[in-house]
């Protein structure tokens, strides 16, 4: 191909977007709208996912030791818990650290309540937080925990508590609703394609005869169909990138809003860099590779005259 | 044309037997009542249609047995003129034309010199920047014209070409086809125009139910004798 026709096949593709006006502005409409309800839902099942890996990461097993161990007997308990493979991190609080930390968490109200516990009255044993490495295991985890008094004669674990039950239910909402947060993407994405293709439907019979007297005079099918394959691809990165604009801006508004004015610190939102790009990105290739699909198969039909 | 024999998917036949040669810058009228053939006959020049037997040769070409992918190469060296002239709606006269042009990958210098020359040839110089709403009936055949000739074909395949057009309109049409043929392109034309055939005396085919029943040099209009 000569170099002047792919200047006018680039030249021919814009012009069209701006011929066809009203044909274009409803595609690049459909584009628009549907990426946007696809864009918002991806950024809504961001949220949900990280919020969800939040709670899995917050798990974790506390260890009551039992009271008056003695400095050498927590010693060992420590070094029989490290030798489970699935822990993460093990630390120790002893029961001073968890008095301070009773104290902290309980606030004004708490000074009061724990009035007169000192170092020596401490009622709080000692403690061990433990994470794991897979959120999943933390009920076998604490089950080996719990067996060390099986083997000690001392029984020197008075308790261990890792939310039984809550936490299984929570890891079965979360997979839910990573689930069906998937599911609802593909089929906003099934229905994004059928409104294109409708859309490029209307298109076709204008379309039809355009071609027709394309051919009458002596173009080939390829010289025919660079045209609209570059039409087809503008009006999608115009659709996708007008969405991803208003994506981009309307969720970092949404930051502002709900950290500044509301102070919803316990709800931490994914930020703009963390998930904006990823989307926007997915975003601007899914409506070109849409654009560039709904003008080729509309051309296709009626290439073969 | 040699023994062509047209059936449609359909089981209408158009065409049976037909046998015509036409020579090297001839101007030749195409008559015959509706649904006779004509513009079967036309369709299969510019290989629209594929004859169901038979052999066809345009320019040396056996446009018959032509492959899908030749097709477009075949079509540059024909011009088409329509009825209902069958422009590019959202282009100007000037885009209709250069078009036709840019298909053949011309220099763009070139297509810029050569449309201008044939718009004026035809003489909408003018209205180059209209689109073609914009233009009268005999304004916009006179673009499809310019557009058929634009690449300086060998044949034009004229179908009706005056169908729609008042009769004056209809003789600078024909004026400027006869000066077209002068300058040595092959002009084919379908007409129902008796006032045309038999004032610009050429010759004539007559088709009926999909036979040649008159082929006379300077022949009147009518396909009864």
């Amino acid at each position: 191909m000569r170099f002047s026709t792919v200047a006018r096949h680039l030249r021919e593709g814009g012009k069209n977007v701006a011929r066809n006006g009203w044909m274009s502005f409803a595609s690049i409409g459909s584009i628009a709208i549907s990426l946007f309800i696809l864009g918002v839902f991806m950024l809504l099942a961001f949220n949900v996912n990280k919020l969800a890996d939040q709670l899995d990461n917050q798990v974790q097993i506390r260890v009551y030791l039992k009271l008056d161990l003695g400095r050498p007997k927590i010693e060992e308990v420590s070094r029989t818990i490290r030798r489970i493979q699935e822990l993460k991190s093990v630390t120790f609080v002893s029961k001073e650290e968890g008095l301070k930390r009773l104290r902290d968490s309980m606030g004004e109200e708490g000074k009061a309540a724990l009035e007169g516990y000192d170092n020596e009255t401490n009622p709080l044993p000692d403690a061990f937080d433990i994470e794991v490495y897979e959120p999943q295991t933390i009920s076998y985890a604490a089950k080996q925990i719990q067996a060390i008094n099986d083997t000690d004669p001392d029984k020197p674990i008075m308790a261990v508590k890792y939310g039984a039950g809550t936490v299984e239910k929570l890891f079965k909402i979360t997979n839910a609703v990573r689930n069906i947060g998937l599911f609802i993407v593909l089929l906003l994405a099934v229905m994004a394609m059928f409104l294109i293709s409708t859309t490029i439907k209307t298109t076709i019979v204008a379309r039809r005869r355009e071609i027709s007297i394309m051919k009458m005079v002596g173009a080939t099918n390829s010289f025919i169909r660079w045209p609209f394959f570059i039409e087809g691809a503008l009006i999608g990165l115009i659709g996708s990138g007008v969405t991803s604009a208003v994506l981009l801006f309307g969720y970092s508004e949404l930051i502002t809003t709900t950290e500044q004015d509301i102070g919803l610190y316990m709800i931490q939102l994914a930020s703009v860099n963390e998930v904006g790009w990823y989307v926007a990105g997915t975003v601007l290739i899914l409506g070109t590779i849409l654009g560039i699909w709904g003008s080729t198969i509309s051309v296709r039909k009626y290439l073969k005259v | 044309m040699h023994d062509i024999w047209k059936t449609y998917p359909d089981g209408t036949v158009a065409l049976q037997g037909i046998n015509v040669v036409i020579d090297r810058n001839e101007f030749v009228y195409v008559v015959g009542p509706s649904g006779a053939g004509k513009s079967t006959f036309m369709k299969l020049i510019y290989r629209e249609e594929v004859p169901s037997k038979g052999q066809i040769s345009v320019n040396g070409f056996n446009i018959g047995k032509l492959k899908q992918r030749k097709i477009p190469y075949v079509r540059r060296n024909i011009g088409v003129i329509f009825q209902d002239y069958r422009l590019l709606p959202k282009l100007t006269a000037y885009e209709n034309v250069a078009f036709a042009m840019e298909v053949i990958e011309a220099p763009r210098r070139t297509i810029k010199r050569r449309t201008m020359e044939v718009l004026e040839l035809v003489g909408l110089k003018h209205k180059a920047n209209s689109l073609p709403a914009q233009l009268s009936g005999g304004e916009q055949q006179r673009v499809a014209i310019a557009r058929a000739i634009v690449n300086s074909p060998a044949v034009i395949v004229a179908d009706e070409p005056t169908g729609n057009l008042d009769p004056e309109t209809s003789w600078g049409i024909m004026k400027l086809l006869e000066e077209i043929n002068f300058r040595g392109t092959t002009i084919v034309m379908a007409t129902h125009n008796k006032e045309i055939v038999n004032t610009m005396r050429k010759r004539v085919i007559a088709i009926e139910k999909g036979s040649i029943v008159r082929d006379q040099q300077r022949g009147e209009y009518g396909y009864e004798i």
